[in-house]
């Protein structure tokens, strides 16, 4: 059984491979749509790439996981038998003749291929989350089942992983020394839901003050991001509604729509002939066996897609969004501080309205070094929302030093306390500069050109483990992902470029970059890199940077 | 299949008339005319045109995103607290000794707690930038969930960045689609959550009553005897409540793991409410019973209560909690809690463990407050005399939900003007399950005095004859 899922799973990524071959491409100016008019939309240049898997990297690919699924079956035989220690956890005597609480096959891969590995997550840290980190040592007397801390500490490790865009993740400063005074006299809980007793001064100054950064009319903030999509979108939508959401959705987008209990149809990544065509079919045909027409349409896209790396097409999103009279609801976690030039986010990059998107959603955790969500809109949703939302009624209310830390900074971002900000320029620069030069070397990087999400390659299994640990010896810390937050052939390293780093710092990590990029032959890139239109388009953009 | 054919066909060859060869013939030409033909999908089935089409498009009215809220609904304007939610509470500008946040160990106001998050945000700053996977794990996250787990006696514990999404991670993360979950009536709205994210069947029963609950699991078991291979991989839980928070009153736990051996079901325990609070030492209802731990597969709790910090956790043996690392979504896809607010939990825990006399402390004030408010006119005391936090319904309900909402918001109005503030307990009228009676609730802290809790429950009284009669 184990082997026919194998098997279907790699016939699967097989068909997906081939069906990208034929399907992403080199996407440019002007972008190719079927709408001509779709030129008008955007004011500069969308360029993101999605460079095909050489198909020798391909066939080498499968070779691999092949080989480690026979291992797998090897070494599970050997424990099974016990010629080999087998470090798992068991159940208790008392319990063995309960139902098992996992099945083995759920875990085979955790146990075969993720523990061999698994040295390059969770790695503990005990400092600032900045450009800079110090990691606690470990080291595993038997291959990754338990870790013992040496009690070093491996210091000033750039810190290439954490989501910290703006660099506001620092414990001096304006920042943080309101977050201390508000903590002396606040302190740290709350201990009551909003709307019992934990609404306190501190929330509803926030709220102002995001409804006023983002240019809404209204907003709410909340705790937990995570909990902000999965809490709020089963309040906006029910049965007979119809949520599209795209292929590549974080989880909680995900969560949120089956919570929901509406009907859920995916479109493609960041196809909008994909989407056109989903809206067209749910309008004219409406509810499946019923035919009913639906009651509301409700469209989810991210601003920046985390593991793409890919920004979305907003602007032609709204207009498909106007002409078939659906809601659009934006999740801006990674792209809220990050995007545009005044900071406002993807729509602020695109240079759009924020009255024409719905539902504004973000979160603090990210470009504020914070933590917490918030939706923005129109004040009847907002409304609406303080009645009907989960985290409202059930869930404790946002801690108050973390409400003055996304106060202060988001002040900071605006302008409003006298500094000003070059960080925008900055993190653009490196956004630039960083690609730029990755692209140079011959590495294959996925994503939008302005976004400051870096996915790079990495496709074999073995190179995972490998990529990882070869950086962190140069002193650089990276973020690896693989199979299942990536399609199972398309693991990569994903970095992330932050205000804070120095060009310095950013050379360093290059060279260790082309240096390991060298020793584990991941330079696969096959365009043209002396003066075709690969440097030509990256020359384009800057000409036109201001 | 294909061979049996040929081979019956070899064997009828000397009996088979003409007809019998022609029919086969026709078949196997239809077989092949099938396979070439053309597939359809069902959807585009319809005749309409593209000027149909675009009509029906232009036609569609959708619905607006949101019904109208009216602009005079009770629950729309917060109450306003200005400044820290301590004992002495500002609520809408008037200052009230506070009978409403769930701050049973007085810990909000600790000056020690308070110290300890201002050098951990010296150290580490506010956030964390990143999930746990992903330079999110600070030491002190690691510390936290040893001392949680050597405070329990469990083997390991796991610490998650809100408390809503504790239980609501775990419950999936087990409990899969066509697994069975047997949940107590009273269960509060993040188990319900996680029950519908797991996808599971979910069978209630009657709060509290064990016997209803047998008899449920009897007739799973008749079930399993009918189809014992699927019996053997269905995975069976049991969900309770330590403390219920609807209906305050305490699960029976002996009778419960009597049950899980008898019928091999395991046990899921939300102690949000007890932790901190029953047993001699503060561990929970396990202790307040004096239950093996290791009997109870999963313990789930969150610290926004006792503990007054953000978050939740979940304790118990490795085989179990383990799992959670990588399945738990709450855990692996959010950014972890900001060590600041870690650090103050660990102090908290110090506090608690340093002294135990004040569970103690807890429990008689509790049952001071519960006898006080006894015989109160109109209004009837539900909860346990050891619960800190206690519902008071309406005894004659005036048949409209509304009403009853708007007598009893007169009740805490009444009260908020003689600086004694209580909030309504609140709920989601249309998602809750089975939706709890409108009530008033009333906390008790360490920090309350006798006199404070007279006055409360004098004022109450005095509130329920004025607006009641």
């Amino acid at each position: 059984m184990c082997i026919q899922v194998v098997g279907r799973v790699l016939k699967l990524q097989i068909f997906h491979y081939f069906h990208i071959q034929i399907f992403t491409s080199y996407s440019s100016f002007p972008p190719q749509n079927h709408h001509a008019s779709c030129t008008l939309l955007y004011k500069k240049p969308f360029v993101e790439s999605f460079e095909e898997t050489p198909l020798l990297v391909a066939v080498l690919t499968y070779i691999g996981y092949g080989i480690l699924t026979i291992f797998g079956y090897l070494r599970d035989f050997l424990r099974d038998w016990k010629f080999e220690k087998c470090h798992l956890a068991r159940e208790r005597e008392e319990q063995k003749d309960f139902v098992p609480l996992y099945q083995d096959f759920e875990n085979f891969y955790t146990r075969n291929l993720y523990m061999r590995i698994r040295d390059n997550w969770n790695r503990p840290i005990c400092s600032i989350p900045g450009a800079k980190m110090d990691l606690v040592e470990r080291v595993t007397p038997d291959y990754n089942w338990t870790f013992e801390h040496t009690g070093n500490v491996l210091k000033d490790v750039i810190n290439m992983g954490s989501y910290n865009y703006l660099g506001f993740a620092e414990n001096t400063g304006t920042c943080a020394d309101a977050a201390s005074e508000c903590t002396v006299k606040y302190g740290v809980g709350v201990s009551s839901t909003r709307q019992e007793i934990g609404n306190l001064d501190k929330h509803e100054e926030l709220e102002k003050l995001v409804a006023r950064f983002l240019g809404v009319e209204s907003s709410m903030a909340f705790g937990m991001g995570f909990a902000t999509n999965s809490m709020n979108i089963p309040a906006l939508t029910g049965k007979g509604c119809l949520i599209l959401s795209d292929e590549l959705n974080h989880a909680s987008l995900v969560l949120g729509a089956r919570l929901s209990g509406s009907t859920i149809r995916v479109f493609k990544h960041n196809n909008m002939q994909s989407l056109e065509k989903l809206l067209r079919d749910a309008i004219v045909h409406g509810q499946p066996r019923t035919h009913r027409p639906w009651k509301k349409i409700l469209v989810l896209v991210e601003g920046i897609y985390s593991m793409e790396g890919s920004i979305v097409r907003l602007p032609e999103v709204i207009a498909l969004k106007k002409k078939y009279k659906a809601y659009l609801y934006l999740d801006e976690a990674h792209s809220i501080g990050a995007l545009g030039p005044r900071g406002r986010g993807v729509v602020d990059y695109f240079g759009l309205d924020p009255s024409d998107v719905d539902i504004m959603m973000g979160t603090f955790t990210k470009s504020f070094g914070a933590a917490g969500g918030y939706i923005g809109g129109k004040k009847e949703l907002i409304d609406y929302l303080c009645l009907h939302s989960h985290s409202a009624v059930h869930a404790t209310s946002m801690s108050p030093p973390i409400t003055q830390q996304i106060i202060t900074s988001m002040k900071c971002i605006m302008g409003e306390d006298g500094t000003t900000l070059g960080e925008f320029r900055i993190l653009s620069e490196n956004t630039t500069y960083f690609r730029r030069r990755l692209h140079e070397m011959g590495f294959i990087i996925y994503g939008n050109n302005d976004s400051p999400v870096v996915p790079l390659m990495l496709y074999m299994p073995a190179k995972i483990g490998a990529f990882g640990r070869e950086m962190l010896k140069r002193n650089i810390g990276t973020v690896v992902v693989g199979f299942p937050a990536t399609p199972i052939i398309e693991s990569r390293a994903r970095f992330c470029v932050s205000a804070a780093h120095t060009r310095e710092m950013l050379d360093k990590a290059l060279n260790a970059i082309s240096e390991v990029g060298d020793l584990l032959q991941l330079k696969y890139s096959r365009k043209n890199r002396n003066g075709s239109e690969g440097t030509d388009c990256f020359s384009f953009l800057e000409s036109h940077q201001d | 299949m294909l061979l049996i054919y040929i081979f019956q066909l070899k064997t009828y060859q000397t009996f088979a008339p003409a007809y019998h060869l022609i029919l086969e013939g026709i078949l196997i030409l239809w077989i092949i005319r099938l396979l070439f033909s053309k597939t359809y999908k069902l959807q585009e089935r319809s005749d309409l045109t593209e000027k149909e089409k675009e009509e029906l498009i232009e036609e569609w009215q959708p619905e607006p995103l949101v019904p109208l809220v009216p602009k005079d609904h009770p629950s729309l304007n917060y109450d306003v607290v200005t400044g820290p939610p301590s004992h002495r509470i500002i609520v809408n500008g008037k200052e009230c000794i506070n009978f409403a946040s769930f701050n049973f160990l007085g810990l909000l106001d600790s000056e020690r707690v308070k110290l300890k998050a201002l050098s951990s945000l010296k150290k580490y700053g506010v956030g964390t930038c990143g999930p746990r996977g992903f330079y999110g794990t600070f030491d002190v996250h690691l510390e936290l969930e040893e001392r949680l787990a050597k405070f329990m006696r469990t083997e390991e514990a796991i610490i998650y960045s809100y408390g809503f999404a504790t239980i609501a991670s775990a419950i999936p993360a087990y409990s899969k689609r066509g697994d069975i979950v047997f949940v107590d009536e009273a269960a509060c709205f993040s188990i319900q959550k996680g029950l519908q994210a797991s996808r599971s069947f979910v069978k209630y029963f009657k709060h509290n009553d064990m016997e209803d609950l047998e008899r449920l699991l009897k007739e799973q078991e008749i079930e399993d005897q009918k189809n014992p291979r699927k019996a053997r991989v269905i995975r069976r839980f049991i969900v309770v409540e330590g403390l219920y928070i609807n209906a305050a009153d305490i699960c029976p736990l002996p009778e419960l793991v009597k049950l899980k051996y008898k019928y091999k079901v395991r046990i899921f325990l939300e102690e949000s409410m007890s932790f901190g609070v029953l047993g001699e030492y503060g561990r929970g209802v396990t202790e307040h019973f004096g239950v093996n731990i290791d009997d109870i597969d999963l313990i789930s709790a969150n610290m926004e209560n006792a503990l007054a910090s953000i978050g939740g956790f979940c304790c118990g043996r490795s085989f179990v909690i383990d799992h959670q690392r990588l399945s738990g979504q709450g855990y692996c896809f959010s950014a972890s809690l900001p060590p600041m607010l870690a650090s103050a939990a660990i102090e908290a825990l110090n506090i608690m463990e340093e002294d135990p006399g004040i569970f103690r402390v807890l429990q008689d004030k509790c049952k001071h407050m519960h006898k006080a408010l006894q015989g109160t006119p109109g209004l009837k005391t539900v909860g346990e005399p050891l619960t800190p936090a206690l519902h008071l319904l309406l005894e004659n309900s005036t048949g409209s939900r509304t009403n009853d909402l708007k007598l009893l918001r007169a009740i805490v109005d009444y009260s908020l003007d003689r600086q004694i503030a209580l909030t309504l307990a609140r709920y989601l009228d249309k998602e809750e399950r089975f939706l709890p009676p409108p009530s008033i609730r009333v906390v008790v802290t360490v920090e309350q005095t006798q006199e404070e809790m007279e006055k409360a429950a004098q004022c109450i009284r005095e509130a329920a004859v004025k607006i009641l009669k």
